[in-house]
């Protein structure tokens, strides 16, 4: 439940919530109308917070209908029974193919963190250097636009074959799932630079490392930090898929583990979260960027 | 030799684009006092900012070349402040910060920290912005903007001010203002201006000469006026006065009867 109300904090600045709650609230300002209006109306906020709750609500109430006409998909109350206890210890450990939700949570974050690291470290740069030269640029663009499209979990067969391991393979998954927003949207951001910030460069003749700090690094950094939420979304939708293919502990291979075991409510947490985890992760970025906007 | 400070000697500029060679400025020779405060003039496109960023180091010349204190210009550099028309202010800097990165660039070496800080603030201070330091760019008005870019010019203490249409963006009354401003720094400072403008009063008002351009393509230097009305000026005092307004008929007459675009 308190992924709610961050939920809806998180959407308030967007034009599309805003925009409705406007025209509402403007025949209240006439000055003669105010006392008579003022006291009947709900707060600004309110159907913004009840909008979502409502939203769960009729999601819920669906599955329940769903569950109850039939079929193998568990009902919403026996699932939140389940989640209670699989929540209530998340950090147990009897062996390695049986623990706690929460460690396998984290597993999964750090192959995402240490691929999506790794990816970073290779890919900020090289988008610097391609969008700062036209020629490499111009020859990186086949061999980047060919591998792009490509599903990061078609590159796991080379993964397992290179390293022989099931956890390098997932990480080494991971990180070629994150270089190419990296990669792309930050050589776009380096080439997007507007000249008259170059030029101020110019006519101070500033040292090449002032340059880079003070007017190339913040200018891409909007860019910079978008290419890092793309990424860290796509590899927290592949770690699940090719944590199901590698095994070993992990959201996903729980996931994978609960099906064998027909466990269909663990399944259905699992995917609850997921889907929470993520989230958190989009907003955390989205957060990081607006620190980070300028204007 | 304070005659001849900033020499323009020859400058032509040819341009290489797609359907070939486009001369540009031809011939360009201009002599400005230390101290002497001088405007181009002319019709947008007769190629008076590409002269000043000849000036500024930002184009090279074609042929000619320009000599600043009886050294010649390879490229850009901190002797020369520039001020351009979008303020070009770093939007992640403060207004110290963003005049800081002038000051550190060339005091920073020799000088110590609090000697560069106190510089930056006379800059602010000069410009009448010292409350405003802590400010970053979007939380200040286009004329204050304009003012921290005239301060970070000025700060590097430039052997010349080169100002490319430096209140063209700003609305008329934000812009006497700052004429006024810029009357006043200017006579503080003591400075050498070379300013773009395509504005007659302004011209008149700040200027001790007004080079005024043909049209191009191949521009050239089609007259120089002498303004020779005392200092320090007053707008309103000037609104009346006789020579004022015959200088300012002058410039009008050059500009719409004698270089009248055909098309525009």
């Amino acid at each position: 439940m308190s992924a709610v109300p961050a939920t809806v904090h998180a959407l308030k600045p967007s034009r599309a919530e805003t925009g409705p709650a406007n025209p509402s609230a403007q025949p209240h300002s006439y000055a003669t109308e105010k006392p008579l209006y003022v006291r009947a109306r709900a707060p600004d906020w309110l159907p913004r917070v009840i909008a979502p709750l409502i939203g769960l609500a009729l999601f819920v109430a669906l599955w329940a209908i769903i569950a109850k006409a039939g079929g193998r998909l568990p009902d919403p109350a026996s699932t939140w029974h389940s989640a209670v206890e699989v929540f209530g210890n998340p950090f147990y450990r009897k062996g390695p193919n049986d623990q706690g939700i929460g460690w396998n949570v984290l597993a999964s974050l750090g192959r995402v963190g240490i691929g999506f690291g790794l990816a970073a470290l290779v890919g900020i740069p090289l988008g610097f250097m391609l969008g700062r030269f036209r020629f490499l640029s111009d020859m990186a663009a086949p061999v980047i636009s060919i591998l792009k499209p490509v599903s990061p979990l078609a590159w796991l067969p080379i993964g397992l074959m290179v390293f022989k391991a099931a956890n390098p393979a997932a990480i080494y998954v991971i990180f070629v799932c994150s270089l190419w927003p990296m990669i792309v949207n930050t050589a776009v951001g380096v080439r997007h630079i507007p000249q008259d910030y170059l030029n101020v460069a110019r006519v101070l003749n500033l040292p090449e490392w002032t340059v880079f700090r003070k007017i190339l690094f913040p200018a891409v950094l909007p860019y910079m930090i978008t290419g890092v939420r793309l990424s860290i979304g796509v590899a927290w939708l592949v770690i699940v898929a090719a944590e199901m293919l590698t095994g070993g502990v992990g959201i996903g291979f729980w996931v994978w583990d609960e099906w064998n075991n027909l466990n269909v409510q663990h399944i259905i947490i699992a995917i609850f979260t997921v889907g929470v985890v993520g989230l958190a992760l989009e907003q955390g970025m989205i957060l990081l960027a607006r620190r980070f906007s300028y204007e | 030799m304070t005659e001849r400070y900033l020499q323009i000697d020859g400058v032509r500029k040819v341009f290489e684009t797609k359907k070939g060679a486009f001369c540009a400025l031809e011939g360009i020779s201009l002599d400005i006092r230390a101290g002497e405060f001088v405007s181009l003039i002319g019709h947008s496109g007769c190629g008076k900012s590409t002269l000043l960023n000849i000036v500024a180091g930002l184009l090279e010349a074609s042929e000619g070349h320009i000599l600043l204190a009886n050294r010649e210009v390879t490229g850009p550099g901190p002797d020369r402040g520039v001020v351009f028309q979008n303020h070009s202010l770093l939007p992640w800097l403060t207004c110290f910060e963003n005049v800081q990165l002038a000051v550190e660039r060339v005091f920073g070496a020799t000088e110590k920290k609090a000697a560069v800080k106190d510089r930056v603030q006379r800059a602010l201070e000069l410009v009448q912005l010292g409350h405003a330091e802590d400010k970053y760019p979007h939380e200040i008005s286009g004329g204050m903007k304009q003012r921290v870019g005239i301060a970070r010019a000025l700060s590097i203490e430039p052997k010349v001010l080169l100002l490319d249409e430096p209140l063209g963006a700003l609305d008329a009354l934000t812009r006497a203002r700052l004429q006024d401003e810029l009357m006043r720094i200017v006579s503080t400072t003591g400075s050498t201006v070379l300013m773009v403008t395509h504005d007659v009063d302004e011209a008149v008002l700040l200027s001790d000469r007004v080079v005024m351009m043909t049209n191009g393509p191949a521009a050239r230097i089609g007259g120089v006026l002498e303004i020779d009305l005392p200092r320090p000026r007053n707008r309103l005092a000037l609104a009346g006065d006789r020579r004022y307004m015959a200088l300012r008929a002058e410039l009008l007459e050059f500009l719409y009867r004698k270089q009248m675009r055909e098309a525009a």
